[in-house]
């Protein structure tokens, strides 16, 4: 079933198991093109496999499955003959930790996917390669550095070495996995400026578990609780103005 | 309020510690150092005779007391690279089988059936070597090696069963597990978040052992490596059962030959001159000296590649 809808990413009735424990709850969400949602919630709500959902990256865990429906632009991401290694090229991550491959360079680190792709020719990796570099706000700092390991930078700049080695490959969207909490205060500014400026380019989904963050950077905010999403809405409503008394307390922190 | 640190000089237990571990520290040296020191002393008459000629001589001959290690050092140096040779790409498949695609219970079965294989005797190899390994060289393997590839001088001359190639197979069979284990505990050490970095890319199952796996695992797969060689290279029992025992060099691999270890183990009990015995110590020298070479330049060849790399 396919039916145009407004949303470039959207998820119909989606719920994830580890096992027989179920870890997502069926759930409906849709985000816009060039927008950043954010996902918020308290720990082990089920943030980090619902995003893993969303690029099929969940059923690769021993025991874990989804089920229900999820559509990037109008085309389905689950079902037979769709085949997880193209929907994990259109739709990018970071996690949380940065995670460079250590026995490659800087270039070699950012270029890594296009090479998956077959991009074979030197001078268009290279080029590429300035332009995510550019784009992850990186180039600047490395480029006269780019022979060395990828984990020969600091923590902040190997973050945004791994949003440039996953934009190199031009998702449609770029899922998040609270990408600054292994951060520095600094580091962790220059990301959100970072994930504003790349807005234009893709449609950014973000797990985060600093609301102020959410609150600076998102456009629409989901709230998950136990695996559901009990509030979705504009962030700035949502932070102001929550309709469900339970969103209330997390976001003025009274639980979680 | 002051922080004061004690000195650790204070601890008496930290002192005897201290004391404990650089008397192991250096013992460890001295006693290498002591063994090389009774290989020369022991082997002092065939040094004194032979001198550098004892290394490049290719007769060894006890009757008229002519000792010429080369073709052992030969055979002992190309039975374990091809052991190695043959051992490896086996051993590194069967780690990644185990660690990436076998489901985790099924994994620890042959995980366990694997490091088994390590525990078997050398002797028991040698007997399987000559009751199975060597009679199916002579009928099967070797005879159509000869019979394809035999314009090869590798594959040439008549199927004898035991020689260099049954040697080098029984070997490989004996390194493998090591390799095997060590290699696998290199790749369960790498954290899932590369192999899911690999994944996230699009890349393919296999893809993501190359990226994730085996190219973060190198340097730790080529130490495997080098400890299988290292075992290979002093291997005797099994060796000296299935390597026909005879002091030539030849370029082919269905060719008898024998390695340092072999003679040692062939001849010292029937040795019956002291310039006989004196050359068979030295041919235990010669192996220590192959063996500490071999490692050497492994250990260099290994330090540069890592250092090389992460160094600022
Ligand atoms: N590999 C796994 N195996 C089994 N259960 C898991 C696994 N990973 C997560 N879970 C369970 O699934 C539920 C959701 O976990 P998830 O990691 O999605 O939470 P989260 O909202 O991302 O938490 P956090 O904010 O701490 O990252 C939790 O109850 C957790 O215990
Ligand atoms: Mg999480």
């Amino acid at each position: 079933m396919t039916t145009t809808s407004p949303f470039l990413l959207e998820t119909r009735g989606l719920s994830a198991w580890f096992g027989n424990a179920q870890a997502v709850k069926p759930t409906t969400l849709g985000c816009a093109a060039n927008t950043v949602t954010a996902i918020i919630g308290p720990s082990g709500c089920g943030k980090s496999t619902f995003l893993r959902c969303l690029n099929r990256l969940h059923e690769e865990v021993p025991g874990a499955r989804a089920q229900g429906e999820v559509f990037l632009e109008n085309g389905p991401v689950y079902g037979p003959g769709v085949d997880p290694v193209a929907v994990r090229r259109k739709i990018g991550m970071v996690f949380q930790k940065p995670n460079p491959f250590p026995a490659l360079s800087i270039l070699e680190n950012t270029v890594v996917g296009l090479r998956l792709a077959g991009v074979r020719r030197k001078n268009v990796l290279r080029e590429l390669a300035e332009r995510s570099l550019r784009l992850a706000a990186l180039w600047d700092e490395v480029k006269d550095k780019l022979d060395q390991p990828g984990m020969s930078l600091s923590g902040g700049q190997q973050q945004r070495l791994c949003i440039a080695r996953a934009l190199a490959v031009e998702p449609r969207v770029l899922l998040m996995d609270e990408p600054t909490s292994a951060l520095d205060p600094v580091s962790t500014a220059r990301i959100e400026e970072l994930v504003t400026e790349l807005k234009k380019e893709v449609t950014v989904v973000i797990v985060t578990h600093n609301m102020q963050q959410a609150a600076r950077i998102s456009d629409r905010t989901a709230f998950f609780l136990l695996g559901e999403v009990v509030e979705f809405g504009e962030t700035s409503r949502l932070f102001t103005n929550p309709v469900d008394p339970r969103t209330e307390r997390y976001i003025t922190g009274r639980f979680g | 309020m002051t922080l004061r640190f004690r000195r650790p000089e204070a601890h008496a237990g930290d002192l005897i510690f201290s004391w404990v571990l650089r008397g192991a520290a250096m013992g460890l040296p001295a006693l290498l150092f002591s063994i090389a020191f009774f290989l020369f002393q022991r082997a002092e008459p065939a040094i004194a005779k032979f001198g550098w000629g004892f290394f490049t001589g290719s007769v060894w001959d006890p009757v008229q007391e002519n000792f010429g290690a080369l073709p052992a050092i030969y055979g002992t140096i190309v039975s374990s690279f091809l052991a190695l040779l043959l051992a490896a790409p086996l051993s590194i498949g069967t780690a990644l089988l185990l660690t990436e695609v076998l489901p985790r219970r099924l994994a620890s079965a042959v995980g366990f059936l694997v490091e088994m294989l390590a525990a078997v005797p050398s002797v028991v190899y040698g007997l399987w070597g000559i009751f199975v390994l060597v009679p199916w060289l002579r009928q099967s393997l070797e005879p159509a090696l000869a019979r394809n590839l035999g314009w090869i001088p590798l594959f040439s001359g008549p199927p004898y069963g035991v020689g260099m190639l049954a040697a080098a197979i029984i070997l490989a069979i004996m390194i493998a597990p090591t390799i095997t284990s060590i290699a696998r505990e290199v790749f369960r050490a790498i954290p899932r978040q590369q192999r899911e970095a690999a994944l996230a890319l699009g890349a393919t199952r296999w893809e993501t052992m190359r990226l994730a796996v085996l190219r973060s695992g190198k340097a730790g797969v080529f130490g495997a490596a080098i400890l299988g060689l290292g075992r290979a290279l002093g291997e005797t029992m099994a060796v000296t059962m299935v390597i026909g025992n005879r002091p030539s060099i030849s370029a082919s691999l269905l060719e008898p030959a024998q390695t340092l270890s072999s003679v040692l183990a062939n001849e010292y009990a029937e040795a019956a001159s002291d310039l006989h015995l004196a050359a068979l110590v030295e041919i235990g020298l010669a192996l220590f000296a192959v063996t500490f070479a071999v490692n050497a330049f492994a250990r260099l060849f290994l330090w540069r590649r890592t250092l090389g790399r992460s160094a600022r």
